[in-house]
Parts: C-alpha cells; sequence; structure tokens
C-alpha cells in the first residue's frame, strides 16, 4: 500500500480546490434556480392558454370589462415595480458587502410586495363579496386561477425574503446567503416578468 | 469548462449598477404608463391599440430580462440565454398551438 | 376529523382485494421482520434511505420499478383474464367498477411509476459516471426527487385497501374525472400521486440538465457526451418543458374539484377539451421521455458488443434533438377525432410523420454499428435486436394512425393498444431491461446469469407477439379499448390468444427473477465477479472505475477528449494508471430531509384525498418548516481524507492485478487520465 503514496508533485494545493468548489457551487445553484424559473414559465404559460380560452365564457356573468378598474391595477404594477428597483438595490448592497443596507432594501421590498398581495386579496375579496367569485363562469374561474397563481407566487417570495433577512440577521453576508439572495432576485425579477404578462393579457386586453 | 469555468470571468458584469437598475426601472414606467393610459383614455382604434400594447408588453419584458434579471450576450450568461430562448419556444409552441386547436374546434362547433 | 375516511373506506367486501392487501401485508412483514432479524435497519437507514448518493438512488429508481412493475403486470393480466372469461355474455369475474380501477391504474403505475422510475434510475446509475462526475449538481435535490416518487406510489398503492382508485382511464378526462360524475376519492389519489411524482420528476430534468451542462470532466465537450447521456439530456429537457404543463393541468383540475372553479367543467362556461389539449401537451412529449434513454442504451449496447465506435454519433445526437422538438408539436394526433379543422389535423399528422425520420436515421446507425463489427450475442445484444424489428413494426403503426382519416376509424380501438403497446414494451421497455442487465454488474460488481436471461428475452418477445398482434387485429374488427366484455363471437379467438400471449410474459418476467435469484446465489463465482470494472470491454468512463464504483467515484478526474476516452485510455496503456499522489475530495454528507419531506407530503397528499384539512396544514406547513431548518443548517459538505482514497485505490489496484487488467508489476506514474 505505502508505494502507492509517493512523489508529490502537483502545484495546485488542496485549499484553492476548496475554495474553487465552493464558489462553483453558489454559481451551479444560481443556474439551476434559473433553470426551475423556465419551467414556472412553461407552468404559467399553461394557465396563461387557459385563460385565453376561457375569457368569452362568461356564462351570463360579468366580463373583464365589467369587473376590472384599471387605476387600482396601475396601482399594484406600480408596488411592484418599487419592490423590483428596491431589490435591486439590495443585491447591489450585497455585492458591496453592505449588510444593514441590504437588510433595509430587503425591508423595503418586502413592504411593497406586501402591498401588493394586500390590494390583491382585497380585489378578490370585493369580487367574491359582489357574487362574482370563481364559481360563477369559466371566465372568473381563469380569472382568479391566473392572478391567484402570480399572487401565490408573490407570497412564496415574500415568506422566503423573510426568512433571507433573518438569515442574514444572523449570520451575515455568508456566501450561501448570497447565493440564496440571487436566486431570490431571479424569483423576484421574474414574477415582475410574469405580471407584464398578467396586466397586460388580462387587464388592459380585458378592458379594451 | 465544465467545473470551474466562467467562475471569475463575468463576476461583476452580472449585477448591474444603480444606473442600470434606474435606466430599467424609467423605461418600466415609460412602458407601463403609455399602455395604460392608450386603454384607459381610448384615442386610437381599437385593434391599433391592441397591437401597441402587445407591442409595449413584449418590449417590456425584454428590459426586464436585460436590466433587472441581467441577460446578456457573455460567455458567463450564455447557458441562461440558451435555457430562456427554449422556454420561449416552448411556450410559443404550447400557447400558439393550443389556441390555435381550441379556436378550431370552437369555430367548427359554431358555439358562439 | 377524519374528513371523508372512515372504516367504510376499506373494501371489505370484495375478496379479490382483500386476498391482494392480505399476501402484500404479508410480504411486508416479512421484509420487516427479516430487516429486523438481521438488523440491518441502521444499515438500511444510513446507507440508503438518506443517501444522496447517484448510484445508490439510481438502485433505489431501479428497485420501486421493478416492483411496480410486478403490481402492473398483475394488473394487465387480470384484465386479459377478464376479457378471455367475459364474452358473448358471460360477466367474467371482475365487477366494472372494479375493471375501471384496474385499467386506470395499469396505465399510471406502467407510466408514471414504472417507465420513469426505471429510466431515472439507469439515468442515476450512468449518467454522473459517464460524464466523469462525482455526483449530480444537486445531490440532495436528487434524494428529494426520488422520495417524493416513493410518495406517489405510496398513495397509488393505499387507494387499493383505502378507499377507491380512479375508473376514467390514465387520460382522466374530464367531465368524466370532475366533480359530478366522479365524486369519490378515486381520482383524488390519481391527482396527489401524479402531482407528488410529477414534482419530483420536474426536480430530476433540471438537476440532470445542471448536472451534463455544469459537472462534466475537464476536456469533456458537449459533443463528446456518451450517447447514453445525451439520449438522457434530451429526455431532460423534455421533462423540463412538458411536466410544468402537467402541474399545471392537475392543479385546474384540483380547482374544479375542490373549489367549485369552471375550468374543465361541462357547465357555466367551462371547457373539458382544454383538459384533453394540456394533457397531450405534455402526454406526447412524455413518450419520447420513455423512449429517448432507451435509444440511448441499445446505442451504448450496440458499440460495446461490436466493439466498434457507435457509427454516425453526432447524427444520433440531431436525431434525438429533432425527435424533442418535433415530439413537442405533434400532441394533437391524441384527439383527431375531437374536431379541430382539417388545417390543423393535417398539421399535426405531417408533423408525427416527420418523426419517423429522425428515428430512422438512429435505426440505420445502429445497423451500420453492426456492419462489419464482431457482434456478441449477449442478453442484451438480443433485447436491442428484439427491440429493433419489434420497434419497427410498432413505428409503422404510428405513422399508419397519424393519418387523420385511418385515425378515425382507429380511434380509441384496440388497434390503438396494440400500437402504444408495441412502441412503449417493444422500445422502452426492452431498452430498461438491456439497460438492467448491462449496467448491473457496474452497480453490483458481478454479472447477472446470461441462460436466464436469454430465457427471459425468448419469452418476452414471443409473448409480446402473442399478446398484441391479435389486438391490431381486434381493433380491425371494431373492438374498442376500456371495454370490460364483449358480445362478438368472432373476437373471442384473438381475446384467448392475447391471454395465452400475457401468460408467456408472465413466464419471462419469472426467468427475470430466477435470474437475479441465480445470479446473487452464484455472485462469488469467477465468472460472474467483475468488481474490477470492466466486465463489457467497454468504451466509456463508467467502466473505468470498479463495480461498485468507490462513493466517490474517480479518485482523480479522468481526462476526456474524444468520444470513447475509457477505449483510447486501454488501447494507449493509460487506462488504470494511478497518479503520483491524491487529494481530498469533496463530497456532500447523507440527509434524511428527503425521506422526512417526502413522508411528510405523504401525508399531506392523504389528508387531501380525504379532506382532512387539519392533517393537510400539517403535512405541508411541516414540510416547509423542515426544508427551510435543512437549508438553515447549511451543510457544505465533507472532505474525504487522502488516506481513504488510497485505501479503497489500493483494493482496486489488487483487484486489477487479480484480473490481470495490469501487470502486477504496475507502478505508478503519471498518466494522461490524470488532471492536475
Amino acid at each position: 500500500m505505502s508505494n502507492l503514496v509517493t512523489n508529490v508533485g502537483h502545484a495546485h494545493g488542496l485549499d484553492h480546490g476548496h475554495d474553487d468548489h465552493h464558489h462553483d457551487s453558489g454559481e451551479i445553484t444560481v443556474f439551476g434556480f434559473w433553470l426551475y424559473l423556465m419551467t414556472d414559465c412553461i407552468l404559467f404559460a399553461s394557465i396563461f392558454a387557459v385563460y385565453a380560452v376561457l375569457v368569452n365564457n362568461v356564462a351570463g356573468g360579468p366580463s373583464g370589462h365589467d369587473i376590472f378598474e384599471l387605476p387600482y391595477v396601475l396601482g399594484e404594477t406600480a408596488l411592484l415595480l418599487f419592490s423590483s428597483i428596491t431589490y435591486g438595490f439590495a443585491m447591489l448592497a450585497l455585492f458591496k458587502g453592505k449588510k444593514n443596507q441590504v437588510l433595509g432594501w430587503l425591508g423595503m421590498t418586502f413592504l411593497f410586495g406586501a402591498g401588493f398581495i394586500g390590494m390583491e386579496i382585497n380585489e378578490f375579496h370585493v369580487l367574491i363579496a359582489e357574487g362574482f367569485g370563481p364559481s360563477r363562469s369559466g371566465f372568473l374561474s381563469g380569472f382568479f386561477t391566473l392572478v391567484g397563481t402570480h399572487g401565490l407566487h408573490v407570497t412564496s417570495g415574500l415568506i422566503w425574503m423573510a426568512i433571507m433577512m433573518y438569515q442574514v440577521q444572523k449570520n451575515g453576508l455568508t456566501a450561501t446567503n448570497k447565493t440564496r439572495l440571487s436566486c431570490l432576485s431571479l424569483f423576484w425579477h421574474f414574477l415582475d416578468v410574469v405580471w407584464i404578462c398578467v396586466f397586460t393579457v388580462v387587464y388592459l386586453m380585458g378592458t379594451m | 469548462m465544465a467545473n470551474a469555468a466562467h467562475s471569475h470571468a463575468g463576476h461583476d458584469a452580472g449585477h448591474g449598477s444603480v444606473k442600470s437598475y434606474a435606466i430599467g426601472f424609467i423605461l418600466s414606467v415609460i412602458l407601463t404608463v403609455i399602455p395604460f393610459g392608450l386603454v384607459m383614455y381610448p384615442s386610437l382604434p381599437k385593434d391599433v391599440t391592441l397591437w401597441i400594447v402587445l407591442a409595449f408588453a413584449v418590449i417590456q419584458v425584454l428590459v426586464h430580462l436585460v436590466y433587472f434579471l441581467h441577460l446578456d450576450r457573455s460567455a458567463a450568461q450564455r447557458n441562461n440565454v440558451i435555457a430562456f430562448v427554449f422556454a420561449a419556444l416552448v411556450i410559443v409552441l404550447l400557447v400558439g398551438l393550443s389556441l390555435w386547436i381550441m379556436f378550431s374546434i370552437h369555430s367548427n362547433m359554431m358555439a358562439h | 376529523m377524519l374528513g371523508k375516511l372512515s372504516w367504510e373506506a376499506v373494501p371489505f367486501h370484495e375478496p379479490i382485494v382483500m386476498v391482494t392487501i392480505a399476501m402484500i401485508a404479508l410480504g411486508g412483514l416479512a421484509v420487516f421482520a427479516a430487516i429486523t432479524y438481521f438488523k440491518k435497519w441502521t444499515y438500511l437507514w444510513t446507507e440508503w434511505l438518506t443517501s444522496v448518493d447517484h448510484k445508490k438512488i439510481g438502485v433505489m429508481y431501479i428497485v420501486v420499478a421493478m416492483i411496480m412493475l410486478l403490481r402492473g403486470f398483475a394488473d394487465a393480466i387480470m384484465m386479459r383474464t377478464q376479457l378471455a372469461m367475459a364474452t358473448e355474455g358471460s360477466p367474467g369475474y371482475l365487477p366494472p367498477e372494479h375493471y375501471d380501477q384496474i385499467f386506470t391504474a395499469h396505465g399510471v403505475i406502467m407510466i408514471i411509476f414504472m417507465a420513469m422510475p426505471f429510466f431515472t434510475g439507469l439515468m442515476n446509475l450512468a449518467v454522473p459516471l459517464q460524464i466523469g462526475a462525482r455526483d449530480v449538481a444537486y445531490p440532495f435535490l436528487n434524494s428529494l426527487s426520488f422520495w417524493l416518487l416513493v410518495s406517489g406510489v405510496v398513495l397509488i398503492n393505499l387507494s387499493l385497501g383505502v378507499g377507491e382508485f380512479a375508473k376514467t382511464g390514465w387520460v382522466a378526462y374530464p367531465p368524466l374525472s370532475g366533480l359530478q360524475y366522479s365524486p369519490g376519492v378515486g381520482m383524488d389519489y390519481y391527482i396527489w400521486a401524479l402531482q407528488l411524482s410529477g414534482l419530483g420528476t420536474t426536480l430530476t430534468g433540471v438537476n440532470f440538465l445542471a448536472t451534463v451542462l455544469k459537472m462534466r470532466t475537464p476536456g469533456m465537450k458537449l459533443m463528446d457526451m456518451p450517447i447514453f447521456t445525451w439520449t438522457c439530456t434530451w429526455a431532460n429537457v423534455l421533462i423540463v418543458a412538458s411536466f410544468p404543463i402537467l402541474t399545471a393541468t392537475l392543479a385546474l383540475l384540483t380547482l374544479d374539484r375542490y373549489m367549485d372553479f369552471h375550468i374543465f367543467t361541462n357547465e357555466l362556461g367551462g371547457n373539458p377539451m382544454m383538459y384533453v389539449n394540456l394533457f397531450w401537451a405534455w402526454g406526447h412529449p412524455e413518450v419520447y421521455i420513455l423512449i429517448l434513454p432507451a435509444f440511448g442504451i441499445f446505442s451504448e449496447v450496440i458499440s460495446t458488443f461490436t466493439g466498434k465506435k457507435l457509427f454516425g454519433h453526432h447524427s444520433m445526437i440531431y436525431a434525438s434533438g429533432a425527435i424533442s422538438i418535433l415530439g413537442f408539436m405533434v400532441w394533437l394526433h391524441h384527439f383527431f377525432t375531437m374536431g379541430s379543422g382539417a388545417s390543423v389535423n393535417a398539421f399535426f399528422g405531417l408533423a408525427t410523420m416527420l418523426i419517423s425520420i429522425p428515428t430512422g436515421v438512429k435505426l440505420f446507425n445502429w445497423l451500420f454499428t453492426i456492419y462489419q463489427g464482431r457482434l456478441r450475442f449477449t442478453s442484451q445484444v438480443l433485447w436491442t435486436l428484439g427491440f429493433m424489428v419489434t420497434f419497427a413494426i410498432g413505428g409503422m403503426t404510428g405513422v399508419l394512425l397519424a393519418i387523420p382519416g385511418a385515425d378515425f376509424v382507429l380511434h380509441n380501438s384496440l388497434f390503438v393498444i396494440a400500437h402504444f403497446h408495441n412502441v412503449i414494451i417493444g422500445g422502452a421497455v426492452f431498452g430498461y431491461i438491456a439497460g438492467f442487465s448491462f449496467y448491473f454488474p457496474k452497480a453490483f460488481g458481478f454479472k447477472l446469469h446470461e441462460g436466464w436471461g436469454k430465457a427471459a428475452f425468448w419469452f418476452w418477445i414471443t409473448g409480446f407477439f402473442v399478446a398484441f398482434m391479435p389486438l391490431y387485429v381486434l381493433g380491425f374488427m371494431g373492438m374498442t379499448r376500456r371495454l370490460n366484455s364483449s358480445t362478438n363471437p368472432e373476437w373471442v379467438p384473438y381475446l384467448y390468444v392475447a391471454l395465452f400471449g400475457a401468460v408467456m410474459i408472465a413466464i419471462g418476467i419469472a426467468c427475470q427473477l430466477i435470474q437475479l435469484y441465480v445470479s446473487v446465489r452464484d455472485r462469488k463465482l469467477p465468472q460472474n465477479a467483475c468488481e474490477h470494472g470492466d466486465p463489457w470491454n467497454a468504451h466509456t468512463l463508467e467502466w473505468s472505475t470498479s463495480s461498485p464504483p468507490p462513493f466517490y467515484n474517480f479518485a482523480v478526474l479522468p481526462k476526456a477528449d474524444c468520444i470513447d476516452p475509457f477505449t483510447e485510455a486501454k488501447e494507449n496503456g493509460t487506462a488504470y494508471k494511478a497518479p503520483n499522489r491524491y487529494e481530498p475530495i469533496h463530497m456532500p454528507n447523507n440527509t434524511a430531509t428527503g425521506v422526512v419531506m417526502g413522508a411528510l407530503l405523504t401525508v399531506f397528499g392523504f389528508a387531501m384525498i380525504w379532506h382532512i384539512w387539519w392533517l393537510a396544514i400539517f403535512g405541508l406547513v411541516g414540510t416547509v418548516v423542515y426544508f427551510v431548518i435543512h437549508a438553515a443548517r447549511d451543510d457544505q459538505g465533507y472532505m474525504v481524507p487522502v488516506e481513504t482514497i488510497e485505501r479503497i485505490e489500493a483494493e482496486q489496484h489488487k483487484r486489477l492485478v487479480a484480473a490481470k487488467a495490469i501487470p502486477a508489476t504496475a507502478t505508478r506514474v503519471e498518466t494522461s487520465l490524470e488532471q492536475a
């Protein structure tokens, strides 16, 4: 056995390889998360297709023209847009290594996101109270499903963000936290992209 | 190329800057407000409005991809861009063919 | 408190079901007792259930697949027996509502819980080794994917004894699968079993795509990846593209059934046809997900046992890609008759026929590989040759069905059943069995018994033709699928022959079980043991390490700069050369998180099925909380010390000397296989 353990002849030290691995593993994680987001894109595409097929099936109930209030939707959109840029600033602070700034921007992002969810819940609540819940017609089922799926994603993003804020508070800006905040960044901005499609296809085209 | 590729190259390019986030934000605001305005205060023919709204949506998606999701032509982003283009192709096939099928059935059954 | 669940959910009045449950319970008890008696619980838990090692996860996938093959085949032979008995007015022995559950379970089990885990298992076993990686990109996620599959398996098997299974056929079209026409829990078992295992499949797809893109050994170009890895990669591309559609579709059906939505309902503006459309937008790519990896296995088998390079390696990759992309544009051929216009039907018919071109390219590539080679007629090669004949027939009947006019005559007839069994058994299943015996020595260090393997092949292939050729005829004679009895006397002889064929397949499966037993018994015999790692004189990197491979796969990441790097290394005499010195290897720790999350999600699924809302909330919240705790631990894995690597590699060195793969005097020198 000892004859197998001769000459030591490599320049590369152990520590170097070790560091490389961690560095890479973060990058690979973010790439995998991007692939997951692509699958989420296709999931949303399926629901968009369903909405497009159901949009005219109002079954004697209201159409989009009757129930959508564009100024309200514009408000929701503004909240999401603001949350996007504040998350962007959180990422910039992250790469400068400024923990408190990261927490501050994340907190603001959280508030904007929570505001968006609050407005959406209110919109749903008003519709259901008026008797225009998802059980009323195919169109309303499609509407609640599509907008609700986006809302559920945003809610998951908020829970994730809260956990990350706790993690950053506790452990600081570790490599793992950086990776995870990068993934959450992709998630958050991706939801914004989905919202662009939602307000265009559902609200704008529905009111037109 | 596999295990350790691109680990350092382009590390900082991928994060954007205050300026790029601001540009993206301002473009998004413009690209949001105009279609909302066109629909809330109708001033153009309906089909023209529709095309403008759709075009602005596509442009805004691209703006978000570039300024917020940092997709670009750098080597570090190549796999991400390929994945996105492939997903876009699948979405076009899925949504396009589904709607073609369903609307063809709809008109064949004369269900109005 | 317990939702819809009560003692009445257990079908005490059905003797067939109760006997089956009793047998399963006895079998389970025997296994439990055996593990306890031999004190293997700790071993099982630490070495297997909590393992994040892709090889062990692969083996567990295949174990699940084989158990489910037996379950699904039991369903099959019950159906064939019923149809042979229930002729000319006789009711047979299975009541209609039971028969309907059996054909639904048979379809779901064979596709989702037999074929998918079989392919995933082989992929887990071979792909990381083929690309010279030490594990997949996300080892924990891999474990989670497996346990999500197990959740689905547990739920679908629970439906046997607690409640019922869906009676809708495996496609579960609404409105039949809607609440109004399927008020029972059977449909809910279907939904949650598929939903959970489908999530696992999506994660597997993401995982293995990241693995081949980011974890290849240095020097290996994408186009140089072995063909099995490539076909799996295309299958994974299809998985990430199509499984989200299934997830969405099942979720929408869930909303209809649980929250009174009107998405796929008949009334209030729902559109059940959209379900059919979305189901097949997933379902068609799904069959290519099953067949492409089998193509990869046949390619490996043919090139290995002819001792030649695969003919047209690049064209094989492009052909698989063409099949994948085209496979996403043909789904309407499953419902030509639903009422879309002539131009739509023509488009999808033509796209379907186009697929036969890249598939033909592959067939010719295999034939040209054999040409002027020295083909060794092993059992794996028999499966491959059997596949080439059988699949060509199935492909041709498929092209026939791609003609919308012909499909209007044959839609929902037994001709369709014969066609898809022809391509799935003759294509995917033959491939997986070939892959099983091809990679078995890699996983366990000994070969399977050839005689019993060949016997299994001959029973399977004859049984297949005897069982399914009559179904083509019956389809032409007008017999529709999903009938539980028949009255036409002209059909009877064909139904008898089909049952006879099914019995022959059963003997084939018995031969495989005997083969396993005999092989395990004789594993130490010198002609069977092959722990040095290269029993077939094969071409690719997975054979360059020991069998079973060490947990880190490669002591030194192998170098790959051509299509068959191991063959090249053997020819150059650089194979097996050890480096001057080893370096510590970074490996992930095992974790119970996958098992626990799978268990909690099983509880969640069961509670959703039976409307036990508090338990559902517990299951879901528990899953999320457990995952967050797991993530917060931030386990960075560990470094394998050099001493451990040296010890393991020294053992391998002895084995290689014993196998005369290297001369006893071999000393360590700097080699081309080595990476800095």
